[in-house]
């Protein structure tokens, strides 16, 4: 792989950008691998690329239905951190925010991770007891997170609107400074880049049609549309189509679909300095290098594989976005759209074996995804190698919700009484 | 005349109406009816803007919503200012104030121009190689640098002084567009009677017929038959007209949403009238006649002011009057710009060549352009171009090499043919299908009920096209059941039929080339940037796009999507339809977020709701905190009071004397009908068949998973009627969740629920007097203690009003809930108060409720408890029946890790340190010297100063917590850590005498 760097866009820049090679490639399948991924996008793609840095394993096919990061991975509004409040959360979410901060360095592409910090705002008691918690409970686990009151959070964020005369008024926030955003289709392309290096297969347009299974239950192989590819272990990160694909090995898996959708202002100046989220009206922002806000909708009510959504989404999250940023009611939305988020009922993910030998997966990872990229690939990787979870994952199990041993986030954020 | 370049004689604009506007503060003269950019061009100013990349100079593309180049600010006043405006489409008003963008200091002189000479190294992609090193330098030095260097316009700064309306409708026919195929279409579907909705993003009808003047209909001009077609429609009873209307996404099952711009091009406008309003139309069925639009050349340079599309020099000088240059060149691949070149020699401007890439251009064009002595080039093509702020020469060559020349212009007009707008098709799910022989995609298999007509489904010629929408008018209004009306028919004519067309590279701009041949405009994307993504391994069409950024500028990629496609299609060495298009997304162009929300805003954002008492809260200086969509009285301060003085004031007031509490917030669900306690029984985990009537019990409602839902008294009114109490955030979901397994799972059962929540008034007289208070004004129930025991509920009056009186406590004291009809809450409240206050006892707010019943040991649910307790957690076992065989999450319950031991438990929490209170949220740990991360053993749910106990209190979830009594465990603060004692949660009146007294 020839290394990205100043000097060699400096010497391209000199020959026209002739010399730039492909930065993965994408050759005929092989008969059969050690591993398959199932799903290109960061998760999957990543996983290939711990697999082959640190186990030694190569012989690797990533297949994708479509084309690379076109899922969840390019659909999503980048945002990521890592002050969740139980400690299996904490400890895969701060687990990949490690790896976020030395990813560019690590995959020779920069990912343009920028810990603009994310502030999550409190506009009642209720708010306030819950961030409290958390930010408590990531002290303690050594994790950054802390308390602003509401100008200290203006100062922050400037554009922000903390007068008592608004519907919900500013009663605080909580900040994390080191969460922040990246660059969503540099994280697929640069964990394709550096896997394809390591000698891992980029299958795209390969959609997955079945899984063979042997004569002990056990996995041997995918049909595809391209025709059977062999396989020793298969793994599965097809985030929006978990379900569907895990149904062909005939595991379910306690998840929901539904359509979250998002949308972008046309790109301005800089205006706004980090990530602003808020439960209570219900909305998430950014501004992104180009210069668009970057908005987070709801989901659909209704479970859908439509990449798209109603009006009354978007309508709903603006409404909130202008309530809590009131100057932006004359900036215009450039365009909007969905993607499939795959929910588990604890609103968790789920990382781990299957009850069919040697089939793994990852999926349940809801609407937050991205941020887990890095940490759930590089423990993913592990899981497909040794067989069983890495100690941060231990908790993701399938097992759990036989077993009721829950890891609700969504609770912790609980309802108002 | 308004501008040294409008021709007397040439457009529809009124001399007299004058208007005057400034671009970057120097005054100029418009016509009414101009848009900035007309404006602009007829006072010869070309460069209006800077690229987003380079910061080229630039100039003004089109004559619409396509336009790259021309974004404005655009400013009637401070707070009314809107950047990114397309001054194609922009209307001129007088007074108007607008300001060029991403320059700096000036338009002219412009230091980020450095950025073009910077150009070889700033390639597709390249911020994705570089910015890596140092690792600490991308945050602090990269980053900032780009996100300066980035972004259009500026920010608006201030609240938006506008408003913005909102209209929903429905149609049998909705019709989006209204050239000659939208009027048409019109036409046919409103003769049948059918309801029709007409929109289009122009101040007046026409469509093309705005520019092409060899066109008649009916015998008349074009555009004359335009107006008179549109004043007809309007005067139907069934049809309505929108002009300035976008047609901006197409939704699920027929919902379109359109944006009317009501004021902006009007000087001093009605303030009020709206400035933009949404119309949300479910249509029956939709009609799209969207037209095309035209693709501009790709040659090298080809982005100097002064170059536009053909059509667009048209439309300024056919409809405005101006004469976009005074010696221009065409640059065509297609016999449409031939019509631009007649009209502007009519007009008496220079044409300097017609430069057509085709060997072979149609031989009417051909002729009529010898027969005006203008001189063609076929089989050429313009391979670079010359001046700095404007466009000086061209450098012409044949195809395949020699014949070299220079060409002095100060215009040059660039055609390869029509794109067809298929956004709205593609936006409905509609499959596009590519037309090998026109090379266009056009709608292919439908989705939703609409069809698309006229130039936006590849139909060429006038009279084709008319007879196609014509025919769709009709059979949409029939479908819809409309079958009145007679057949409308229509004659076009239009001079020359139009052939011809190219997408991609042009000559001289091919692979083997180096040039900065323009795609995308805004976002500075050439041919070869799309060649470097294809070698670079980009070889989806989606991956291209991002890595280049090929049409995420704010046209969307309206002209340069097709370009893109097709020099990605030839570097791969495939099919245009084997690569295929990138997805289209909503709005087909952008949407003001204040017309998106429209009223939704400050008060009507969310609407608060208020209690039948809360003027009276309000009047007597109560508080007010926000629970739910729920303003409560939060406490009632007085003259000095800190909260905390107010709060302790009124927590010793209750338990002296008494307090009323407005308790109207607290859910409440009518459950009637012969199998109500049966339902009960299922819903809850306790029991309810053997609750006697005008007796009231405490019940707990879980998930299917087994976890706490939501609590509350209900009351059984009657055999077959009980009033259902929830939290007060709760109400709604618990009036879901019955429902839902009503429908669902107990469909067999008799039972019907009502909210009730807004139709009782609820005053809780809680306290040792408050029976004395409620004594006198109570009739028709026996309030002793003997005949009305606690947790009891009569029927009878109070003040004369109707009641359900409840016995029951939430503070511990002896206490009653009155429910009255909502209507009479004030009323009923006011005597109680008047009765309260003569007997020393105080109003209180929630802050008081909440340490009341803390010191008593009653939880709140999703306080003390999130969705991760179970009843036995919480202490609850008392009210889990054990002879059921079922209630919802009785299964989930039984899971082996809500069975086992080390689960966390709900316990009262001592500080060591008295006058301490502890902060909610704070967590709990055994050992505060351990190393991080900590184990943490759980966190406190409440905590509060208890000035009745003299010392602070609070509740936790702690793990094991139940066994763990007397143990002391630590929580570790930032400053300090806090010694805690665990104790059990009732801190006062452990016997519960005073619930009974």
């Amino acid at each position: 792989m020839r290394k990205f760097s100043v000097f060699a866009v400096a010497r391209e820049a000199l020959r026209g950008h002739k010399g730039w090679e492909p930065q993965w490639v994408s050759p005929e399948p092989r008969k059969e691998y050690d591993v398959i991924i199932v799903g290109g996008g960061g998760h999957g793609l990543g996983a290939a690329y711990y697999l082959a840095k640190e186990h030694g394993i190569t012989n690797v096919a990533v297949i994708e239905k479509g084309w690379l990061g076109g899922g969840n991975t390019g659909r999503n509004t980048t945002i990521i951190r890592s002050n969740y409040l139980y400690d299996e959360s904490m400890d895969i979410y701060e687990h990949s925010l490690k790896l976020w901060e030395g990813l560019s360095q690590e995959l020779n592409y920069n990912v343009m991770y920028s810990p603009r910090g994310v502030m999550m705002l409190s506009h009642n008691i209720h708010d306030r007891q819950s961030f409290k918690r958390h930010i408590h409970a990531n002290r303690l686990h050594g994790i950054d997170n802390e308390w602003l009151t509401p100008e200290q959070a203006k100062d922050f964020c400037p554009p922000l609107d903390i007068s008592a005369t608004a519907r919900y008024p500013i009663n605080g926030a909580a900040l994390q400074r080191r969460g922040g955003t990246a660059r969503h289709d540099a994280v697929a392309w640069g964990y394709a880049r550096a896997a394809s290096d390591r000698g891992v297969h980029i299958i795209q347009n390969c959609e997955v049609k079945g899984i063979r299974r042997g004569p002990n239950g056990e996995v041997t192989g995918v049909e595809t549309s391209r025709g059977f590819i062999g396989a020793k272990k298969i793994a599965v990160s097809a985030s929006g189509h978990n379900s569907v694909i895990m149904s062909m090995a005939d595991v379910r898996v306690p998840l929901h679909s539904v359509p979250l959708q998002a949308l972008v202002s046309e790109p301005m100046k800089p205006i706004f300095p980090c990530v602003v989220m808020s439960n209570t009206v219900h909305a998430y922002i950014s501004q992104s290098d180009k210069g668009e806000l970057v908005i987070g909708a709801g989901t659909d009510q209704y479970n859908s594989y439509s990449q798209t959504g109603g009006l009354q989404i978007i309508t709903h999250t603006l409404d909130a976005i202008c309530e809590l940023f009131p100057m932006f009611r004359r900036v215009k939305m450039m365009r909007q759209w969905g993607g499939i988020t795959d929910n588990t009922p604890d609103r968790s993910a789920i990382q781990g074996v299957t009850p069919v030998p040697n089939l793994f997966v990852n999926c349940g990872w809801g609407t937050g995804g991205f941020k887990a990229t890095p940490g759930s690939a590089h423990l993913f990787a592990h899981l497909i190698a040794k067989g069983e979870p890495h100690k941060l994952a231990s908790g993701l199990t399938l097992d759990r919700f036989r077993t009721g041993r829950l890891i609700d986030e969504a609770a912790a954020a609980a309802v108002a009484h | 005349m308004s501008g040294a370049n409008r021709i007397a004689g040439q457009g529809r604009l009124t001399p007299a109406r004058t208007a005057r506007f400034t671009f970057d503060g120097k005054s100029y003269e418009a016509l009414e009816g101009d848009t900035v950019a007309s404006a602009l061009l007829a006072n010869g100013v070309h460069l209006v803007g800077r690229s987003f990349k380079y910061h080229r100079p630039r100039g003004i593309v089109s004559a619409g919503p396509e336009e790259p180049n021309a974004l404005i600010d655009v400013a009637r006043d401070a707070a009314r200012r809107q950047p990114n405006v397309r001054a194609t489409v922009q209307e001129v008003f007088d007074g108007m104030k607008v300001t060029s963008q991403n320059r700096w200091p000036s338009l002219t002189f412009d230091v980020g121009g450095l950025n073009n000479l910077m150009s070889p190294f700033f390639a597709a992609g390249f911020y994705y190689k570089t910015f890596m090193w140092p690792k600490a330098a991308w945050e602090k030095v990269y980053e900032p640098v780009i996100r300066r260097a980035a972004g259009l316009g500026t920010a608006p700064t201030e609240e938006d002084p506008d408003h913005y309306a909102n209209r929903y409708a429905t149609c049998d026919v909705l019709v989006v567009g209204a050239g000659v195929a939208g009027l048409s279409a019109a036409l046919a579907a409103a003769a049948t009677g059918a309801r029709v909705i007409l929109c289009d993003e122009q101040p007046e009808v026409g469509g093309a017929l705005h520019y092409d003047r060899s066109v008649t209909v009916d015998g008349k001009e074009g555009f004359v038959w335009a107006q008179e077609a549109a004043a007809k429609l309007a005067a139907m009873e069934n049809v309505t007209v929108l002009s300035r209307t976008t047609a901006f996404g197409y939704y699920n099952h027929n919902f379109v949403g359109l944006v009317e711009r009501v004021t902006d091009h009007v000087a001093r406008p009605d303030r009020k009238a709206p400035r933009e309003r949404l119309w949300q139309v479910r249509a029956k069925r939709v009609i799209l006649a969207t037209g095309a639009i035209e693709r501009h050349m790709v040659f090298g340079n080809n982005d100097r002011p002064g170059i536009m599309l053909a059509s667009a020099a048209r439309t300024y000088l056919n409809h405005f009057g101006v004469a976009v240059g005074k010696k221009v060149a065409i640059y065509t691949a297609n016999d449409s710009a031939y019509e631009a070149a007649f009209d502007l020699k009519r007009a008496g401007v220079q044409i300097a060549a017609i430069i057509d890439s085709r060997s072979k251009p149609g031989d009417a064009v051909l002729n009529e352009a010898r027969s005006h002595g203008i001189e063609v080039l076929p089989g050429h093509s313009v391979v670079d171009t010359k001046g700095h702020r404007r466009v000086s020469s061209i450098t012409v060559v044949r195809n395949g090499g020699g014949g070299k020349r220079s060409i002095a212009v100060d215009a040059l007009l660039t055609s390869a043919g029509w794109t067809p707008s298929v956004h709205l098709f593609s936006q409905s799910r509609g499959k596009v299908a590519y037309n090998a022989e026109t090379g266009q995609f056009l709608p292919g298999t439908y989705a939703q009920d609409c069809l698309s007509v006229g130039a936006c489904n590849g139909t060429n010629g006038l009279q084709a096209t008319i007879e196609e929408a014509l025919a769709a008018g009709e059979l949409m209004a029939r479908a819809t059941g409309n079958d009145g009306g007679e057949k409308v028919e229509l004659r076009g004519e239009n001079a020359f039929e139009w052939t011809g067309g190219m997408a991609g590279a042009a000559e001289g701009a091919g692979a083997d080339t180096n040039v900065k041949a323009f795609i995308d405009f805004q976002n500075d994307v050439c041919a070869k940037d799309i060649r470097l993504a294809v070698r670079e391994g980009m070889h989806s069409i989606e991956h291209i796009k991002r890595f280049t950024t090929n049409g995420m500028a704010t046209d969307q990629g309206k002209l340069s999507n097709l370009h893109g496609l097709a020099i990605a299609a030839e570097t791969l060495g495939r099919e245009i339809p084997k690569v295929g298009l990138t997805t289209f997304r909503a709005p087909y162009t952008p949407v003001t977020f204040g017309t998106i929300i429209n009223h939704s805003r400050g008060d009507l954002f969310d609407p608060a709701r208020k209690t039948p008492m809360h003027a009276w809260e309000e009047a007597h200086g109560a508080l007010f905190e926000d629970v739910g969509n729920w303003k409560r009285a939060w406490y009632y301060p007085r003259a000095g009071e800190t909260m905390q003085e107010a709060v302790d004031r009124e927590c010793r007031t209750v338990r002296a004397v008494a307090g009323v509490f407005d308790a109207s917030t607290l859910g409440k669900i009518e459950v009637v009908g012969p199998d109500a306690a049966e339902f009960l029984n299922l819903m809850y985990t306790n029991a309810w068949d053997t609750l006697k009537p005008g007796r009231c019990r405490y019940g707990i409602m879980l998930r299917e998973d087994g976890f706490v839902y939501d609590d509350g008294v209900v009351g059984r009114i009657a055999e077959d009627r009980f009033h259902v109490t929830t939290t007060t955030g709760g109400a709604p979901r618990v009036m879901n969740h019955m429902e839902d397994y009503l429908q669902t799972e107990f469909p067999h059962l008799k039972v019907w629920l009502t909210s009730t929540t807004e139709q009782w008034a609820v005053i809780a007289v809680q306290g040792p007097k408050a029976r004395e208070i409620i004594a006198p004004l109570v009739e028709g129930i026996d309030i002793s203690n003997e005949a009305f025991p606690h947790m009891s509920v009569r029927e009878g009056k109070i003040c004369g009003v109707p009641t359900r009186l409840f016995r029951m406590s939430f503070t511990g004291e002896a206490g009653y809930e009155v429910n009255v009809p909502a209507d009479y809450g004030q009323a009923v409240w006011e005597a109680i108060w008047a009765r309260a206050e003569t007997l020393g006892a105080c109003a209180y707010g929630t802050e008081t409720m909440h340490v009341l019943r803390a010191e008593k040991g009653y939880i709140i649910v999703g306080q003390d408890t999130d969705g991760t307790v179970t009843p036995f957690d919480a202490g609850l076992a008392w009210a889990v029946s054990k002879k059921k065989t079922d209630f919802v999450g009785i299964r989930g319950l039984k899971r082996p890790d809500l069975v086992k031991e080390g689960r966390k438990q709900l316990v009262g929490l001592r500080t060591k340190d008295p006058k301490l209170v502890l902060e909610e949220g704070a967590q709990i740990v055994a050992d505060p010297n351990q190393p991080m991360p900590m184990k943490m053993l759980g966190h406190v749910t409440s905590a509060y100063w208890s000035e009745n106990c003299g010392h602070s209190i609070a509740f936790a979830l702690v793990e094991g917590g139940h066994s763990r009594t007397g143990q002391t465990l630590y929580v570790p603060m930032p400053d300090r850590t806090v010694a805690v004692e665990v104790t059990d949660m009732v801190f006062i009146d452990k016997e519960g005498a005073r619930l009974n007294g």
